[in-house]
């Protein structure tokens, strides 16, 4: 041959098939904007620049320590984006916007960048964050304002123009202004725990009640989360599993009282528990990998949430739930390595 | 019990299902390639001990003549794949490994007539199994499927395994190749005689042709040929990757699973590969030298992609010159895209056990940065042993090789590559296994001595 063609050197396989990792988290982002945008509807603007702030608080500081540990900054993998969405939707829509961009600051430097950046948190970011401001602001944190207040789109809720270290306007004269009927500013957890009170399970469902701003329907959820598992980006077993977890739990206090304990579909529905499922405790980093540990990762993480809400002291428990089952899964995992084919009835070595 | 089999579909858990590309030369006939004008037929063409030459330089040499003997029984005789003259017997770079090694170099004689060396008829039935063995042996013939293990040692059974089952492989589950397709369509004659000649010598009284899905009308062709007793049958399993490897295929088929590091004949099975029986079938009777193989030649920039029987030790410029190549750079791969060796040099020989010269254009190949581990668990969904690739990862670049064995079964990891084609993070899972086991291996060598 005249021209010898050049030869570039590889080893096997030569092909690849799989979405990059900014690929996946770009379109988690996707799956999230929905719930985003319901939940602008529900709560107003206040809700949209709360979101926006934990997502710029969560890329600057990410951008930030990349600089400060010279290495190429890694906001470009959209994967900061979800942690500060994610952080938003788990904050009353009221939360002082200052203390969203600390909650966004401590997501990803405590609860990321510490630990050497994406792929190797323990936990996942966005909890860290949220328990960080729940320890830090107790009283911001459990102020819930009512959806569909009336002139949401106009006004922000008082408590979020807040200025830093200082006390937040309150919120309850306000929501008195905009609610037709009475709203006593309890969320659905709140009111089953102190007043006994059910709130019917469809309202929960669809997201017509008080709670997080990106939280209150799980039908959207169902939907965002189905996307995802459709495109192959989201492990379908573990929000399976931790909603398996919480019905057998609860049924089985229900079936104990039915009178003190509340359904399964309750516990299902109410709170966070639908969001986290879907898409706190599938934290593909934090969570374990093997079948059988996201079996037993989700199902502890169902039952400590329950458990937590029935007996803690706080209503909103699935952070706990989730973030205790991010630490077992290391142990979880070294107990539960897959059975290797050509093993079966063979003693492991 | 094989819920798989059970549902539907023949096939084993996990695997991944990869673009076929089959339709580029699954329909063309097998043509010959003309010969080139040198042939490197390196001496190690198989697992085992290299055969000693016995051929001197300027030495005539006829098509099919012995040139190397083989050295004791894990060792295959080497033929003359051209009539021509011995050039030199020298060192080149074995492609696989980068190392060196002795090969025969044979200078093609123009004007000869190519007509090959045969011996006297045999027919194998009134052979005892010793007989078929080192008539095998003679033969040359190691396993075509890329293995390249000496297929006269494979019929040597342990005594104490009684083989009951031949399963034929004719799964080719790796994307781009169709040699074994055009094999069954064209050489169904040779298979059926080569199977019997395995089935007589380690006593097995079933065979059981596995194929993929992707080739039925390899079925509609070997119906009419399967015995009326119907102790030969033709199954379907699952298209996909790696169908094709021995531990799949048997559990696709029979639903068992192979011990770990225990061979087939253990359970009473025994797997060749579809292109080594039709050799054999096609070799046994006369006493015929293996010298040449259907080899598909396929992948970008080729006007002419096809099956060719290329003579073994034909040079890769060769082959790229008639199959018409027409990039200026490219890949060169022996072996399918997820198991072959890249090709460092055009004049790399073809060997026994290359079954596909795949050519992949630069630009088809893009590389992306490699990521950290995001445990998206998805090469553990495509392990088809059941490792987890992301843990083994992790440790691998610790470098901490002995737990990688010792607590997560490297040694299981037959390096089909699924782990590296589903990572998101681009992280080159199993290049690091193969380094591994490498290491280790070199390890217990030197605890040894």
């Amino acid at each position: 041959m005249e021209n010898q063609p050049k030869i570039d050197i590889r080893t096997s396989p030569f092909i690849r098939k799989a979405p990059s990792v900014a690929e996946i988290m770009r379109n988690v982002v996707y799956a999230l904007l929905p719930i985003a945008c319901y939940a602008v509807w529900q709560f107003g603007l206040s809700a949209l620049v709360l979101m926006i702030t934990t997502v710029l608080a969560c890329i600057a500081t990410e951008h930030m320590f990349c600089k400060l540990s010279n290495k190429k900054t890694t906001i470009g993998d959209a994967s900061a984006i979800i942690t500060g969405l994610l952080l938003a939707m788990t904050l009353p829509p009221g939360f002082p916007l200052w203390m969203g961009a600390v909650a966004g600051f401590t997501a990803i430097a405590m609860g990321k960048t510490l630990f050497g950046g994406i792929g190797f948190n323990v936990f996942n970011p966005a909890l860290v964050g949220r328990a960080f401001v729940q320890a830090a602001f107790p009283v911001s944190i459990t102020t819930w304002t009512p959806a569909l207040a009336t002139n949401r789109f106009v006004e922000f809720i008082p408590s979020t123009l807040a200025l830093p270290f200082m006390k937040p306007a309150p919120t309850a004269e306000w929501t008195t202004q905009v609610t037709i009927d009475g709203f006593s500013g309890a969320t659905p957890l709140a009111l089953m725990k102190f007043q006994g009170v059910m709130t019917d399970t469809y309202d929960l469902f669809i997201g017509l009640s008080a709670g997080s701003t990106g939280e209150t329907s799980s039908l959207l959820i169902l939907i965002c989360g189905a996307y995802l598992i459709f495109k192959n980006m989201l492990d379908w077993r573990i929000p399976a599993a931790v909603i398996l977890g919480t019905v057998i739990s609860a049924e089985c206090f229900h079936l104990l009282d039915a009178t003190k304990y509340p359904t399964s579909a309750f516990m299902v529905f109410s709170g966070g528990l639908m969001f986290a499922a879907v898409f706190m405790a599938s934290d593909m980093v934090a969570s374990p990998v093997t079948p059988m540990g996201i079996l037993v990762f989700g199902l502890l993480v169902g039952f400590l949430t329950v458990i937590i809400r029935l007996f803690g002291g706080l209503t909103e428990a699935v952070m706990y739930a989730i973030l205790f089952g991010n630490a077992a899964t290391p142990i979880i995992e070294s107990y539960t390595q897959p059975n290797i084919f050509g093993y079966k009835g063979k003693k492991k070595p | 019990m094989n819920l798989f089999n059970f549902f539907g579909k023949k096939t084993f858990s996990h695997g991944i299902h990869p673009e076929g590309f089959k339709e580029e030369t699954h329909d063309h006939q097998t043509r010959r390639l003309p010969f080139a004008e040198q042939l490197t037929l390196p001496l190690s063409q198989s697992v085992g001990k290299p055969p000693i030459p016995i051929v001197h330089i300027g030495q005539q040499v006829q098509r099919g003549e012995l040139i190397a003997k083989a050295n004791g029984f894990m060792s295959v005789p080497l033929h003359a794949s051209v009539s021509g003259t011995i050039k030199k017997i020298d060192l080149v770079p074995n492609a696989a490994t980068g190392d060196k090694e002795k090969a025969i170099i044979i200078n093609t004689a123009l004007s000869s007539p190519q007509t090959s060396i045969q011996g006297t008829y045999q027919e194998f039935e009134q052979l005892s199994r010793d007989e078929l063995i080192q008539s095998v042996q003679d033969i040359g013939l190691v396993g075509l499927g890329g293995a390249a293990f000496p297929a006269h040692v494979k019929m040597n059974t342990p005594k104490d395994h009684h083989v009951h089952t031949l399963i034929v492989n004719g799964c080719e589950c790796e994307p781009f190749m169709t040699t074994d397709h055009r094999i069954m369509l064209e050489q169904i004659e040779y298979l059926f005689r080569g199977m019997g000649i395995i089935m007589k010598a380690v006593g097995a009284k079933k065979a059981i042709i596995g194929i993929e899905d992707n080739k039925l009308n390899v079925i509609e062709a070997i119906k009419p040929h399967l015995p009326k007793d119907g102790h030969i049958t033709i199954e379907a399993v699952a298209t996909k990757y790696p169908q094709g490897a021995g531990k799949m295929l048997v559990y696709s088929l029979m639903g068992i699973e192979i011990p770990s590091g225990h061979r087939s004949t253990s359970i009473g099975v025994i797997i060749y590969n579809v292109a080594t029986l039709a050799s054999l079938g096609e070799l046994f009777p006369y006493r015929q030298g293996m010298i040449e193989r259907v080899i598909t030649i396929t992948g970008d920039n080729l006007n002419k992609p096809g099956n060719y029987l290329v003579p073994i030790g034909t040079p890769l410029s060769h082959i790229l010159k008639y199959a018409e190549f027409t990039g200026n750079e490219a890949e060169l791969i022996l072996g399918g895209p997820m198991m072959g060796i890249p090709a460092g040099f055009l004049n790399t020989p073809v060997k026994k056990s290359t079954g596909t010269v795949l050519v992949l254009d630069k630009r088809s190949s893009k590389d992306s940065d490699i990521s950290p581990c995001i445990k998206c668990s998805m090469c553990l969904q495509a392990c088809p042993i059941n490792l987890n690739p992301s843990e083994l990862g992790l440790l691998a670049t610790k470098r901490k090789y002995d737990v990688m064995e010792d607590q997560y079964h490297l040694k299981d990891c037959f390096e089909c590559g699924c782990c590296s084609y589903v990572c998101p993070s681009n992280i080159p899972l199993v290049q690091y296994f193969r380094i591994a086991k490498t290491l280790n291996r070199e390890r217990y060598k030197q605890e040894e001595t």
